[in-house]
């Protein structure tokens, strides 16, 4: 099988890398570029822990293939709080512990800001129809709901501030 | 992953010349398009082709409305299907069978004309710790029939296959009468959805009409007042990211109270999306009345073979029948 040289933007920087046919996007995030904040929950799409943005659209990175990621925009967990700034969801989770074991957390806070982009003020039920594909075995939800929710306000008053 | 080498041809006719086939699971080379289910598949090794080859860029993904209906290009997505206005608007079937399908990102990057050809979620497929399976490896036997059938079909079935057909677009889309465009190095042909999926029969692996080197280019859905005043109802075990266990797609025709025609298909209960043309003959003509429908639905299970741990769809897609439409006559 030869490796492919693939040419992709990732988190605003260029990035070049060289995959093989058979390797999905995930594993190329993690094991080549070490951007190992997308995680393997289970590898067929079922649990959002390798969420990522490809061209602004929220896709698991583990059902995209590296080298259909040519020419494409990534944004991954990585690229979410700026510099020691932590981004207004990151900050919520922590505040509302909305995490425990933290596998799907990076999946979650990719999820919830996609949907935040769409819909600034989503009610509780279209929160939690957004992130069906990210699943959590931890907290039962709630906390991560409440996050989100939290989060979405604070946001709100920040863009009406501005 | 089952290893696989990957060709990305810089146009259609490209993709034509390589002679790849979609829709058989014998198949050494096969498209790849939004990938959602190829991956998954090619990450279990239940389907093991030699080579893909990507569409990716080459299909339209274009939704428009004309006067001879709503075009559906076949790499659009099952997220911006969805969404259109037009879709909303005319064909509400159609955007309530993909918002009940899958997740968020896997609807983000689905397309159309893929989930059409997705294969089945009958779980002795899906698990090649089961050696026999006749839609994954030919001739091996089937392990659904006398094991777990919950999620199999009671329709269409044969003493090779009992896989239900996974999709809820298919399902919607086959009570609309829409064709399927279908494009090869030998131009253009258009098949009737309700002809495109084939039934089990003794070569289960063969799931579509497909030839080697055709894709699917489209769906054009004709408009009609079916299609506007259509209803996608999906019953399953849970409420989001899970499969139908009985489903149903409706549209009617009403005029003061009474059907003057009625569409309707079934999910989760074929082994292709099915229509019942019987139910539907018996609603033309029928007050939105309870007894009357159920009366209608009840020929829906004519030929239908329960087995064991399924035997609760016989019931479950009669009324599920009559919950859809009276859901749809409900509507403005």
């Amino acid at each position: 099988m030869a490796a492919r040289h693939v040419r992709t933007t990732i988190n605003g920087d260029a990035v070049e890398f060289v995959c093989e046919a058979d390797e999905a996007l995930l594993d190329v995030l993690r094991d080549r570029l070490a951007l190992t904040g997308a995680k393997e929950g289970c590898g067929t799409g079922d649990c959002g822990a390798c969420s990522v943005m490809l061209d602004d659209r929220l896709v698991c990175s583990c059902l995209v293939l590296g080298v259909e990621a040519e020419g494409r925009k990534i944004e991954t967990i990585e690229g979410m709080a700026r510099g020691g700034e932590l981004h207004p969801l990151q900050r919520k989770f922590l505040e509302h512990a909305a995490l425990q074991c933290g596998i799907c957390t990076p999946g979650f806070l990719v999820a919830a800001r996609a949907l935040l982009e769409r819909n600034p003020d989503p009610t509780e039920t279209e929160v939690r129809f957004w992130l069906a594909g990210n699943l959590c075995r931890c907290t039962g939800y709630d906390k991560i709901v409440r996050a989100v929710m939290d989060a979405a306000a604070e946001l709100r008053e920040g863009r009406h501030a501005a | 992953m089952h290893p696989f080498s990957l060709e990305r041809p810089r146009d259609l006719a490209g993709a034509f010349a390589s002679g790849a086939q979609a829709g058989r699971n014998d198949a050494p080379i096969e498209f790849i398009a939004g990938g959602t289910d190829m991956v998954q598949l090619l990450q279990e090794h239940v389907r093991r082709p030699d080579r893909l080859v990507s569409l990716s860029g080459l299909l339209d993904a274009t939704i428009e409305l004309s006067p001879e209906g709503l075009r559906i290009g076949a790499a659009a997505t099952m997220a911006d299907t969805a969404a259109h206005p037009a879709v909303l608007e005319g064909f509400p079937v159609i955007a309530e069978a993909l918002l009940a399908s899958a997740s968020p990102q896997v609807r983000n990057q689905a397309t159309i004309g893929g989930n059409l050809l997705q294969r089945t979620r009958c779980p002795y497929f899906r698990d090649v710790g089961y050696a026999a399976c006749n839609k994954r490896a030919p001739g091996s036997g089937c392990s659904a029939l006398g094991g777990e059938t919950r999620w199999n079909a009671v329709l269409g079935t044969s003493q090779s296959c009992i896989a239900a057909h996974a999709s809820d677009l298919a399902v919607a889309l086959v009570a609309l009468d829409p064709v399927v465009e279908l494009r090869s190095a030998s131009g253009q042909r258009t098949v009737p959805l309700a002809e495109f999926h084939r039934l089990p029969g003794e070569t289960p692996h063969i799931e579509t009409v497909l030839e080697p080197g055709e894709v699917v280019a489209g769906i054009l859905v004709p408009a009609s007042p079916i299609a506007r005043r259509s209803h996608y109802l999906k019953v399953r075990d849970r409420a989001s990211f899970e499969f139908a266990l009985v489903s149903a797609a409706v549209g009617l025709d009403l005029e003061d109270g009474i059907i003057r025609d009625a569409h309707v298909a079934l999910g989760g209960v074929g082994t292709k999306p099915w229509r019942v043309p019987e139910v539907e003959a018996a609603l033309s003509g029928a007050a939105l009345e309870e007894a009357a429908l159920r009366q209608a639905a009840a020929l829906a299970t004519q030929g239908a073979e329960p087995r064991g741990g399924n035997a609760f769809k016989i019931e479950l897609m009669q009324r599920a029948i009559v919950r859809a439409i009276q859901t749809a006559g409900a509507r403005a």
